[in-house]
């Protein structure tokens, strides 16, 4: 085994990405993120402290959402993921955009993308989320535009929307 | 500066005794890889001293729960997810669910894992007092073999442990003897999620006729390791929950911590919480006399 650094070798990496099978050559280490925005041209996802404490690099990775960012390639082998992207058939994604437009939940937009993953994700586990519920479920992405109030009433509206219909 | 990818390398075994061939055959240069909350971090940041990683996110028995009637052994691979959502872990180890809700947001939780949260060793994080308060026990494993660790010796400096270059950590195990204890936890920071506490204090205690029978207070953040209370604990057990005496204990704590200025606090806001907290919980404690 070669035990010098420097010596990090390509290697063939195969997922699903919104449904689409890929298979790369990457370095194991390149981050999930970089392969999806350079190599794949999905620039939804943001990269915005690249060190998981702002969410805009949000994915769902085999169902989880998760920081791309602090992904290395290699962990997603085989796996399913799902970018902003590949949402625009979800059953949530028109409640979604309609409330965040209504609420102004949405200004220079580079939070955005991982601000709708994180309700998709949470109004699959919770379909009334409380407020609390909204808090957390988006206190992994920061926003410096809205204040934040605007955003938690279009996830709110949203759901409500959505549970009526 | 950011690392470049091409001066590294990740390897994934996909199974247990690969993994610790791995570390056995050059100590101290592989990095075994989880979640990478911590790990990516500091490689994103160009700060990983590692140029060699293995990949431990897909070893499945790393990521098991198992209950027995005594115990509950929790593979060090599990997520503070897999913790929150466990019925047993949210009924009888309501410190260490309290805590895995508190590490970082939803994305974070999805990832990273207790194990690591321990091998990281940082002494802000917030599950280590948790396990403290439960008196867990660590195994490491090695290709030598394995071995029990409590885990109240694991940490022996700031960023110090007692895991060896070869060395992984399994899984760990709480004993299931604390569900009628009175629980408290409380983290102190700038923000709920994503901020590193100030000060947090996991505490548990049993009350009768008045009288502590038994308390454990362990805090995070105010010394170079997640720190039990022991002289603290010793002064209150089988005394009277009185005002003089939550008066002894905030003076006692203040005792046993060695808190430090840096950027998220200072060491005398640090102390005066880590009082605080104390005398909150027996405040509590005492409340649950007086309803019992």
């Amino acid at each position: 085994m070669n035990t010098s650094p420097g010596t990090g070798a390509k290697c063939e990496v195969l997922f699903t990405v919104n449904g689409e099978a890929k298979k790369l050559f990457v370095h194991p280490m390149e981050r999930l993120l970089d392969v999806l925005r350079n190599d794949l041209k999905l620039t939804g996802a943001k990269e915005g402290c690249g060190e998981g404490e702002c969410g805009s690099c949000s994915i769902l990775l085999d169902g989880m959402l998760v920081n791309s960012c602090l992904v290395p390639v290699a962990q997603a082998s085989g796996a399913s993921i799902v970018t902003i992207e590949g949402m625009s058939a979800h059953a949530l994604m028109n409640p979604l955009q309609e409330a965040f437009l209504e609420c102004g939940g949405a200004q220079c937009g580079i939070c955005t993308p991982g601000m709708i993953l994180a309700a998709v994700y949470l109004l699959e586990k919770k379909p009334e989320p409380a407020p609390a519920d909204i808090r957390e479920g988006l206190a992994g992405n920061l926003c410096r535009c809205t204040g934040y109030m605007q955003i938690f009433e279009a996830v709110s509206k949203a759901a409500r929307r959505r549970v009526t219909k | 500066m950011r690392s470049d990818p091409a001066e590294y390398k990740l390897v994934s075994p996909g199974n247990l005794p690969a993994v610790l061939s791995l570390l056995a055959g050059e100590p101290a240069q592989w990095l075994p890889i989880a979640g990478g909350t911590d790990v990516m971090v500091l490689y994103s940041a160009g700060k990983l001293p590692n140029r060699k990683l293995i990949n431990i996110w897909n070893i499945l028995e790393l990521r098991q729960i198992e209950v027995s009637p005594d115990r509950i052994r929790i593979g060090a691979a599990c997520t503070y997810t897999a913790l929150r959502r466990h019925d047993i872990v949210s009924r009888e180890f309501p410190l260490l669910a309290m805590a895995a809700s508190w590490t970082g947001g939803i994305a974070n939780q999805n990832r990273g894992t207790l194990g690591g949260n321990i091998a990281n060793a940082s002494p802000a994080a917030d599950s280590l007092p948790a396990l403290l308060a439960y008196e867990a026990e660590l195994t490491l494993i090695s290709v030598r073999g394995e071995r029990r660790v409590a885990y109240r010796n694991f940490h022996t400096g700031y960023k110090q442990t007692v895991l060896a270059a070869d060395e992984l950590i399994r899984d760990i195990s709480l004993p299931r003897r604390f569900s009628g204890y009175l629980w408290y936890a409380r983290k102190v920071g700038a923000r709920n999620a994503q901020a590193i506490s100030k000060v947090c204090l996991a505490a548990l205690g049993q009350i009768s006729d008045g009288t502590i029978r038994d308390v454990r207070l362990a805090l995070g953040s105010v010394a170079p390791i997640p720190l039990r209370l022991n002289k603290t604990e010793h002064a209150l057990t089988g005394k009277k929950i009185e005002p003089s005496l939550i008066d002894t204990a905030r003076k006692m704590v203040v005792t046993e911590i060695q808190p430090i200025d840096d950027i998220r606090s200072t060491a005398r806001y640090r102390a005066a919480v880590a009082g605080n907290l104390v005398a909150e919980f027996l405040e509590r404690l005492a409340t649950e006399r007086k309803n019992a």
